[in-house]
Formats: structure tokens, C-alpha cells, sequence
């Protein structure tokens, strides 16, 4: 039988290959969160403070954005299409099937982050991240999680056809009440309560430790980190609870 | 492995969806290197027999044994063995057809040669053409490329031929073929009786989850219990069509009394019970 280390590498590759194969859909998805960044660059413009925020903000939505959302809609397309089925029936070890699926979403995530990383230096006088160690914990918490999730989401989406109002009904009210366009110090309290119980606000939090604040280090951030912890806890539970290979019928 | 070694054996095998009983005490052997058809209608248990010995549903009771494995147990050596059409199951959009084939081969221990396995399914021709740009039946071909690729012994067709133009069968037809040709054990199941009847070594008629007759399309064609047909027309013009169990005295008769009366028996006709009349006579609702 094929090695498994060998399985993965070339379940990767594949994976990425049929990435770029659709050029569009990947020049978007790197695109997004440079046209954010433009946008609010030049919204606040002038502002560091806010700078400061909306950085960190969108490296937190980015992560998301590749990891979350991506893995969900992916799945409930391959599983609609009946490419999990199919896959399930040859030889090829599903974890090994499923850890491709994630790397994959993990590279994207890496590329979108660095991505962040230049623009925030080239156009938003931020600098180098201030604790690479702090923004890597973070990028590395948060991507576990939200991938986790993304897969836990995709068991709750009936349908391809729902998917997109689904996993935007999710994303949208998170990226909003987790502070990627404003510093979450300044909203209601309770919506304050609600973001920081979530997942995004903690790594946003943590990001903005690495990306911005050269003072304290990671120990500040360790509450949220908790809390990522926690939701990739529940991740892995709902994620391989009821995981399913093949489309619902009727 | 020895020649009269069985590829598969099921027996007393039930499954049932809550309340529902798909498969209802199904008992069936298929040799090593037979193909072997299951026929029924929508909604027989075809599907659901077949998703069992493919290790996809787990079984209510019963015994299965699929190589000599347990497919319950979905052993990695036995899915490196097997080779699966699912009735629906599509691919990536924007790949293709040479890279997945050539992707899938790696997933096996023995893989056979990839522009091989193209040729056979009849896919040469679309070997750069992105999936998404196939038509269904050279989809259907892809799926039974990617079947092939690593080499099973056994493969396992459901419905292979649903939805195709009558010359996308014929040509589909001689893809099955040829798998006989080369020693390998095919489960089919179809609702076609003309596939059956042109593919099948043996065929299982199975209906509401139990196999009604079983047998060589050709003994189950004389020996299920229909009855020859004779058919003329009259002095009249009018067509008059004869059923019997004995043929040869009906003829008989039939043709001395027309001499007789010095007439001809035209448009007469004598047809042996086909594999229709059998399956239409045991799955029709009683």
C-alpha cells in the first residue's frame, strides 16, 4: 500500500492544483482582503489608532474567511457532487482525504495573512508584526478552530443550494459584532459580551498582540486564546459527530 | 486465488430503514469472474444490497462476504481490490480527465497504466477536456475509468447505463465486456432487461427486497414458468395469439387445420418466453 506521508503530500498538491486551476475564484479570494484593506485604509486614513484596528481585523477575517467559510462550502459541494462518496470507496484513508481539504485551507490562510502582513507595512505605516511569536500562536489557534468549525458547519447545511445563505448568515454577523471594522471597546456591552465569547474577537485580540502592540506578550492574550481553545474543543466534537460522506436524500 | 473461489456471498442478508425493510432475506453467490446481474425495479433493494457489499451501509443482519473480507469492517486491502460505479457520484469541475485518473492510480498498490484505463473506458479522445466539459455519458465512462485504475478483481456497476443514448449503451456494453475478457467479476445492477439479458452471466430478478427467481438469463428465460407464445391472423385478418406450455402439438394442430381448410396462417410467429416475460410476470403487482 502507498505510504501514508506520500498519500498526503500528493492529496495536497492535488489539492492546491485544482485551487489554481480556477484562476477566478483564487484571484478573488486572494483580492478580498486587499479591497478591504483599501477601503478602510482610506476611510480612516490618517488615523493610526483605527489603522491599528483594521489590520489586525481583517488578518482575523481572512482567517476565517479561507479556513471557516471555504471548508464549509467545499464540503457541502463535494458531498452534493458525490465526491466524498466516491473518494470513500478507494483505498485512500479519509483522514488523510480530509487533512488535504484543510492544508489546503491552512496555505490559504497563510498566503492571506502575509498578504496583510506586507499591506499593513508597504501602505499603513505599521511596521513588522511586533511579536511574530504572539501572531503566530494566534494564526495557528485560529486556523485549527475555525477550520474545525468549518467542517462542523458543513453537517448543518442541508444542501449546496443553502450553503452561501447559511455560512453568510454565520460570517457576516460574526466579522460585524467581532470588531474587523472597529475596536470593540466602543460597542454596547452586551454585544461586547457576545463578540468575546466568540471565536474571532479572541484571535482578533490576539492578532492585534502581534501585529501591533510591541508590549506584553503573549501572556496578555492568554483568556483568548482560552476561548479559541474552547471553540476548537466543540469543534472537534460536532466535527466528527454525524460526519457525513454522502448528500441527504429526498 | 483458485478458480472456484467466490467472489461474493450474501446470505439471509435484511436491511431495514426504521420501519422501512429494504432488503428482506436476500441469498446469492457470484463466482470469480462471472458477471452477475441484479434486476429488479426502482426501489427493489438493489441499491441498497449493493451499497452494503460496497461497505458504504452497514447491514440490519445477515452475512456478507465480499474477497473473503467483511465489508463492514470497510478493510483498506479490500477497498484496493474492489473498483466501484456509484449510481450517481460526480469529480472536481475544472479537472482532468488524464490528472484524476493518474491522481486516483496513486491511491492503489498495483494501478494499471493510465492511458490504458482511458482507452478502455473510450475516453481517449477527452483526455485534456476538464471534467465540467463532459457530456454524461462520458462522465459515466470517467466514472468507470476511475473504477478501473487500480486494477480490482471485482467490480461493482450500479445502474452503469441509466440516462444513455442508445449508442452511448452499446459502446458501454462493450466496456463491460471486455472487464469479463479480462478475468474480472462484475456485480451489475440494472433495471434494463436487455442489459441484463446481453451482459449477465447469471441474474438475480429481485423485487420489494427479495430475489423472486435466479438463474442464466436463458433458464431463467424457459424455466420461470412462462409459456411459449404463438401468434397468427386468422381467415379475418384479426390477430389471434396462443399461450401453451407445448408448443410443438399446438403447431400442430394449428397448421393442419389450415391446410385443410386450405388457407395460410399468416404472420405466424412462435416466440420462446424472453427474460422479459419472466420479469415482467414475477415483479408485476399481484
Amino acid at each position: 500500500m502507498p505510504n501514508s506521508a506520500s498519500l498526503l503530500w500528493r492529496q495536497y498538491r492535488f489539492e492546491r492544483h485544482l485551487f489554481w486551476r480556477n484562476p477566478s475564484a483564487a484571484f478573488f479570494n486572494f483580492l478580498l482582503p486587499l479591497i478591504f484593506l483599501a477601503l478602510f485604509g482610506a476611510i480612516v486614513q490618517g488615523h493610526q489608532n483605527e489603522l491599528d484596528v483594521i489590520v489586525p481585523g481583517i488578518a482575523g477575517m481572512s482567517v476565517m474567511a479561507t479556513t471557516f467559510t471555504a471548508l464549509a462550502y467545499n464540503l457541502t459541494f463535494l458531498r452534493e457532487q458525490g465526491v466524498l462518496k466516491r473518494i470513500r470507496g478507494t483505498p485512500l484513508p479519509s483522514g488523510i482525504y480530509l487533512a488535504g481539504l484543510a492544508l489546503n485551507a491552512v496555505t490559504n490562510a497563510a498566503i492571506q495573512i502575509a498578504i496583510v502582513v506586507l499591506a499593513g507595512r508597504l501602505f499603513f505605516n505599521l511596521g513588522w508584526p511586533a511579536q511574530p511569536a504572539t501572531l503566530v500562536v494566534f494564526v495557528v489557534a485560529g486556523v485549527g478552530c475555525f477550520a474545525l468549525l468549518g467542517v462542523a458547519l458543513a453537517h448543518a447545511i442541508p444542501n449546496f443550494d443553502s450553503a452561501p445563505a447559511v455560512i453568510n448568515g454565520v460570517f457576516v454577523p460574526v466579522i460585524l459584532v467581532s470588531g474587523v471594522f472597529f475596536d470593540v471597546k466602543h460597542v454596547p456591552g452586551f454585544l461586547r459580551d457576545i463578540a468575546q465569547a466568540l471565536p474571532l474577537e479572541p484571535l482578533i485580540n490576539g492578532l492585534t498582540g502581534g501585529l501591533v502592540h510591541a508590549h506584553g506578550g503573549l501572556s496578555r492574550h492568554l483568556t483568548a486564546l482560552a476561548v479559541i481553545g474552547l471553540w476548537a474543543l466543540v469543534g472537534v466534537v460536532l466535527a466528527t459527530r454525524g460526519f457525513s460522506w454522502e448528500a441527504r436524500r429526498g | 486465488m483458485a478458480a472456484n473461489q467466490l467472489a461474493i456471498e450474501v446470505s439471509d442478508l435484511r436491511k431495514s430503514y426504521g420501519d422501512l425493510d429494504a432488503v428482506r432475506g436476500i441469498d446469492f453467490r457470484v463466482r470469480q469472474g462471472e458477471i452477475y446481474g441484479l434486476l429488479g425495479p426502482n426501489g427493489a433493494g438493489k441499491t441498497s444490497t449493493v451499497e452494503i457489499l460496497e461497505g458504504y451501509r452497514r447491514r440490519t443482519s445477515g452475512e456478507v462476504r465480499v474477497l473473503g473480507f467483511d465489508p463492514n469492517d470497510r478493510p483498506r486491502e479490500l477497498r484496493a481490490r474492489v473498483g466501484i460505479v456509484l449510481q450517481n457520484s460526480g469529480i472536481y469541475n475544472h479537472v482532468k480527465v488524464a490528472e484524476v485518473v493518474a491522481h486516483f492510480a496513486h491511491f492503489y498498490p498495483h494501478p494499471r497504466d493510465v492511458d490504458e484505463v482511458i482507452e478502455l473506458a473510450g475516453l481517449s479522445e477527452k483526455r485534456d477536456e476538464r471534467a465540467r466539459h463532459l457530456s454524461g455519458g462520458q462522465r459515466r465512462r470517467l466514472d468507470l475509468a476511475l473504477a478501473l485504475i487500480g486494477d480490482p478483481e471485482l467490480i461493482f456497476l450500479d445502474e452503469p447505463t441509466t440516462g444513455f443514448d442508445p449508442a452511448a449503451r452499446r459502446s458501454a456494453w462493450q466496456a463491460i465486456r471486455s472487464l469479463r475478457d479480462l478475468g474480472k467479476t462484475v456485480l451489475l445492477t440494472t433495471h434494463y432487461l436487455d442489459e441484463a439479458q446481453e451482459l449477465a452471466d447469471r441474474v438475480a430478478i429481485i423485487k420489494g427486497g427479495r430475489i423472486l427467481a435466479e438463474g442464466s438469463p436463458a433458464e431463467l428465460g424457459v424455466g420461470g414458468g412462462s409459456r411459449y407464445r404463438i401468434a397468427y391472423a386468422n381467415g379475418n385478418g384479426e390477430p389471434i395469439v396462443v399461450q401453451t406450455d407445448n408448443p410443438t402439438s399446438v403447431l400442430h394442430e394449428l397448421t393442419a387445420a389450415a391446410i385443410a381448410r386450405g388457407e395460410q396462417l399468416r404472420s405466424l410467429s412462435v416466440t420462446r418466453p424472453s427474460l422479459e416475460d419472466v420479469y415482467l410476470e414475477l415483479t408485476a403487482d399481484a
